[in-house]
C-alpha cells in the first residue's frame, strides 16, 4: 500500500494569531462596502445617503463582534476568510438595495432589509456555532445522523404540506410567510457525512480491481456507495426538477472521492454517470430541455429573455461598468438573487466581477489551505468538501448566467437575496474558521502546552 | 453632486476592490514562505528549525512512522522539543484514533537516546504485548500500540 494519502502537514513556520490583520483587513471590507452604498445613494438621489452612518456603524458592530468572537474562541484561525466573507455580503447588500431602489422602494420596504435581517441572524448562528462546536472532530462522530439529516432536509419540499413549488422547481419549503430553501442546509450535512464516511472507508475504496483500458478501476462491490450517490442526485435532479443541486452534490461527492482516494478513476467513473443521468434527463424531461435550449439560443423570441437580458446588461457594462445605480440591471428578472452576477457585470464592469469571483476564488483557497493543514483526516476532508462546494456552486452559477453551462436554479454564495443560502455560507465560513484555527494552532514544542481537547476517550475493557 | 465626483468615486470603489485583493495577496504569502513540513517521505531530511538546529547524533532514530491505524501513512520527524501524541489538536502527532488519550505519550531525547513516557493514558501505551510507564528507551524499528493506532520508530 502507498503511503502517501494526503495526509501531509503543512504548518506555518512561526505560530502567529494574525488576528490584528484579520481587524485591519474587516475595517477595509467595512470601508468598501461604505463606498459602495455611498456611490448608489449619490448616483441614485444625488445625495449621500441619510442612514450611511448609522448602517455602517450596525454593519460595523456585528462584524466586530464575530471578530471578537473568534479573538476570544478560535485565536489562531485563518485571518483571511472573515473579512473577505463581510465584502461579499456586504456588497451583495449594497446590490439588492439598489435594486430595490429602481423598483421604487426604499431602504425598509424592499428586500434589502429582509436581507439585513438575514444577515444579523446568520452572523448570530455562525457565532452560536463557534462558541458550540469547540473541535471540527466531533462532527465526524455523527456521520450516519448527518447523512439522515441531509436526506431528510433535501427531501422536505417534497412532502405535500410544507413544499412549495416556485418557478418550476420545488426546493422550497414554507412556514408561514417564510420560505426556506433545505437544500442549501442540506449540503453542509452532506459535506459532513461524505467526509466522515470516506475517512473510514477510503482504504477500501482505494483497492484496483481490474484494469480497463490502463485505468486502473475500483472493485466492483465499492461501486456501492457512488452508485447510490448517483440515484439520490438524479432523485433530486428528476423530483424537484433542481439540476444545480444535483449537479452539485454529485460533484462533491466525487471530489471527496478523488481527494480521499488519490484514484483518477472516480473521476472518469463520476464524469461518465453524470453525463449520461445528463442525457437521459434530457431525453425525458421538457424542463431540462428548455434550458438547454436556452443555453444554446438565449436571444430565441419563443424561450425566455432572461439569459439574454442578462448577457446584454454585461454587454453595456463594458470593461469599468456604468457605475452603481446607474445601470438598468433591474430589467433581467430575479436581478437580485439567480442574475445578481449580471448585475454587478453591468454596474462594476469586467474589473469588478472578475474581482468579486477573485474573492470567492480567496474563499476556495483558503478551505483547501486549511484542508492542507489539519492535522487530521476527518478536518481535511470536510475543509477540502466545503472549499470545493464553494467552487463547485460559483462556478454552476456564474457558469450558467454567462453560458458556459446550461442555466441552473444555484444561488451565488453569499449575495443572492434569501436566507437560507446566506446562512449556511456563514455556517461554512465557521466551520473553516474552526478547522483552520486547529490546523494552525501551535504544537507543545512551539508554545507553552495548554490542553485544548474535549473528546472522551472510549475506554478498552479488559475482561 | 457634479458628474465628476460620481466618476471618481466610481472608479475609486474598483481601485480598493482591487487593492483589497491585493493586501490578501499580501497576507497570504506569509503562509508560503517559511514552512515547515512534516513530511510523509521518510527519505529526505525534514527542513531545519532554524531558530533551533537538530542535533540528533548521526544515526539515531529520525522519525516516527504511523504503520498502522487511521493515520497510517504519516510520519512525523523527532525534533528536540519532544514529540507528544494524543488527540488533542496541541499535540506534534494528533491521533484519529478513539482510544487514544488526548496526551497519551511524550517521546524525548534524553542524552543520546530516545525515550518515551506514558502520560496515565486511560487505555495504556504498549511495546510488544507489555504496557510500559516512564523513560522506556527506543531503538530503532521498536514498535509502540496506542489504541488500535501502531507507530514504528525509524532512522
Amino acid at each position: 500500500m502507498s503511503s502517501s494519502f494526503g495526509l501531509r502537514t503543512i504548518t506555518p513556520h512561526t505560530p502567529r494569531t494574525r488576528r490584528g490583520v484579520e481587524l485591519l483587513l474587516l475595517a477595509f471590507a467595512l470601508a468598501i462596502v461604505l463606498l459602495a452604498y455611498a456611490d448608489v445613494g449619490l448616483a441614485v438621489d444625488n445625495t449621500l445617503p441619510p442612514d450611511l452612518l448609522t448602517l455602517g456603524i450596525g454593519f460595523g458592530v456585528v462584524a466586530l463582534a464575530l471578530h471578537l468572537l473568534v479573538r476570544w474562541q478560535a485565536a489562531y484561525a485563518d485571518p483571511i476568510l472573515l473579512p473577505v466573507a463581510t465584502l461579499l455580503n456586504g456588497l451583495g447588500l449594497v446590490m439588492i438595495h439598489r435594486l430595490d431602489l429602481e423598483q421604487g422602494h426604499h431602504l425598509g420596504q424592499g428586500s434589502a432589509v429582509r436581507q439585513l435581517l438575514w444577515t444579523g441572524v446568520s452572523v448570530f448562528v455562525a457565532g452560536v456555532l463557534l462558541v458550540v462546536v469547540r473541535d471540527h472532530r466531533r462532527l465526524g462522530q455523527y456521520t450516519f445522523t448527518f447523512a439522515l439529516a441531509g436526506l431528510v432536509l433535501l427531501l422536505l419540499p417534497l412532502t405535500p404540506i410544507l413544499g412549495r413549488n416556485i418557478n418550476g422547481s420545488r426546493i422550497w419549503i414554507g412556514l408561514g410567510p417564510l420560505s426556506f430553501q433545505p437544500s442549501e442546509l442540506s449540503k453542509i450535512c452532506v459535506i459532513i457525512f461524505f467526509s466522515g464516511y470516506l475517512v473510514q472507508k477510503r482504504d477500501a475504496l482505494s483497492l484496483v480491481g481490474r484494469r480497463f483500458l490502463g485505468l486502473p478501476l475500483p472493485r466492483a462491490r465499492d461501486l456501492g456507495p457512488i452508485i447510490i450517490a448517483w440515484l439520490a442526485s438524479l432523485a433530486v435532479l428528476v423530483f424537484e426538477s433542481d439540476l444545480g443541486t444535483s449537479l452539485l452534490f454529485f460533484g462533491l461527492f466525487v471530489a471527496l472521492l478523488y481527494v480521499a482516494t488519490e484514484r483518477r478513476s472516480w473521476i472518469v467513473i463520476g464524469l461518465g454517470l453524470f453525463l449520461a443521468g445528463c442525457y437521459a434527463a434530457y431525453l425525458l424531461f421538457a424542463h431540462f430541455q428548455v434550458r438547454v435550449d436556452l443555453w444554446i439560443n438565449p436571444f430565441d423570441p419563443h424561450l425566455s429573455d432572461q439569459l439574454g437580458l442578462g448577457l446584454m446588461g454585461m454587454g453595456s457594462g463594458g470593461m469599468l461598468g456604468t457605475g452603481l445605480g446607474e445601470g438598468h440591471p433591474g430589467l433581467t428578472y430575479f436581478a437580485n438573487s439567480d442574475f445578481i452576477i449580471p448585475s454587478f457585470g453591468e454596474e462594476l464592469g469586467l474589473v469588478g466581477l472578475i474581482a468579486i469571483i477573485v474573492l470567492f476564488a480567496i474563499v476556495v483557497e483558503r478551505g483547501l489551505r486549511a484542508g492542507i493543514a489539519a492535522r487530521d483526516g476527518f478536518g481535511k476532508l470536510l475543509a477540502t468538501g466545503l472549499g470545493f462546494s464553494m467552487a463547485l456552486q460559483v462556478f454552476v452559477v456564474v457558469g450558467g448566467v454567462t453560458r458556459v453551462i446550461p442555466l441552473t436554479g444555484l444561488t451565488t454564495p453569499f449575495m443572492s437575496a434569501g436566507g437560507s443560502s446566506l446562512i449556511a455560507n456563514w455556517i461554512i465560513i465557521v466551520l473553516l474558521l474552526r478547522i483552520s484555527d486547529q490546523a494552525r494552532r501551535p504544537t507543545v514544542d512551539e508554545l507553552g502546552a495548554t490542553a485544548v481537547g474535549s473528546a472522551d476517550t472510549q475506554a478498552v475493557r479488559t475482561r | 453632486m457634479s458628474e465628476l465626483t460620481i466618476t471618481v468615486i466610481r472608479i475609486g470603489l474598483l481601485v480598493a476592490l482591487w487593492a483589497f485583493i491585493f493586501s490578501i495577496v499580501g497576507v497570504m504569502r506569509g503562509d508560503l514562505y517559511g514552512i515547515r513540513g512534516a513530511r510523509v517521505d521518510n527519505r529526505r531530511q525534514p527542513l531545519r528549525d532554524e531558530r533551533r538546529p537538530a542535533r540528533t547524533p548521526r544515526g539515531g532514530p529520525t522519525h516516527l512512522a504511523v504503520i498502522e491505524g487511521l493515520m497510517r501513512g504519516i510520519s512525523v520527524p523527532l525534533s528536540d522539543g519532544g514529540v507528544l501524541i494524543g488527540r488533542n489538536p496541541e499535540c506534534v502527532l494528533v491521533l484519529s484514533d478513539d482510544f487514544a488519550s488526548g496526551r497519551h505519550a511524550q517521546v524525548y531525547r534524553d542524552g543520546d537516546g530516545w525515550f518515551i513516557d506514558d502520560l496515565g493514558s486511560t487505555n495504556g501505551t504498549f511495546i510488544g504485548d507489555q504496557p510500559i510507564g516512564q523513560h522506556v528507551p527506543l531503538r530503532e524499528g521498536t514498535r509502540v500500540r496506542i489504541g488500535q493506532t501502531v507507530l514504528e520508530v525509524r532512522k
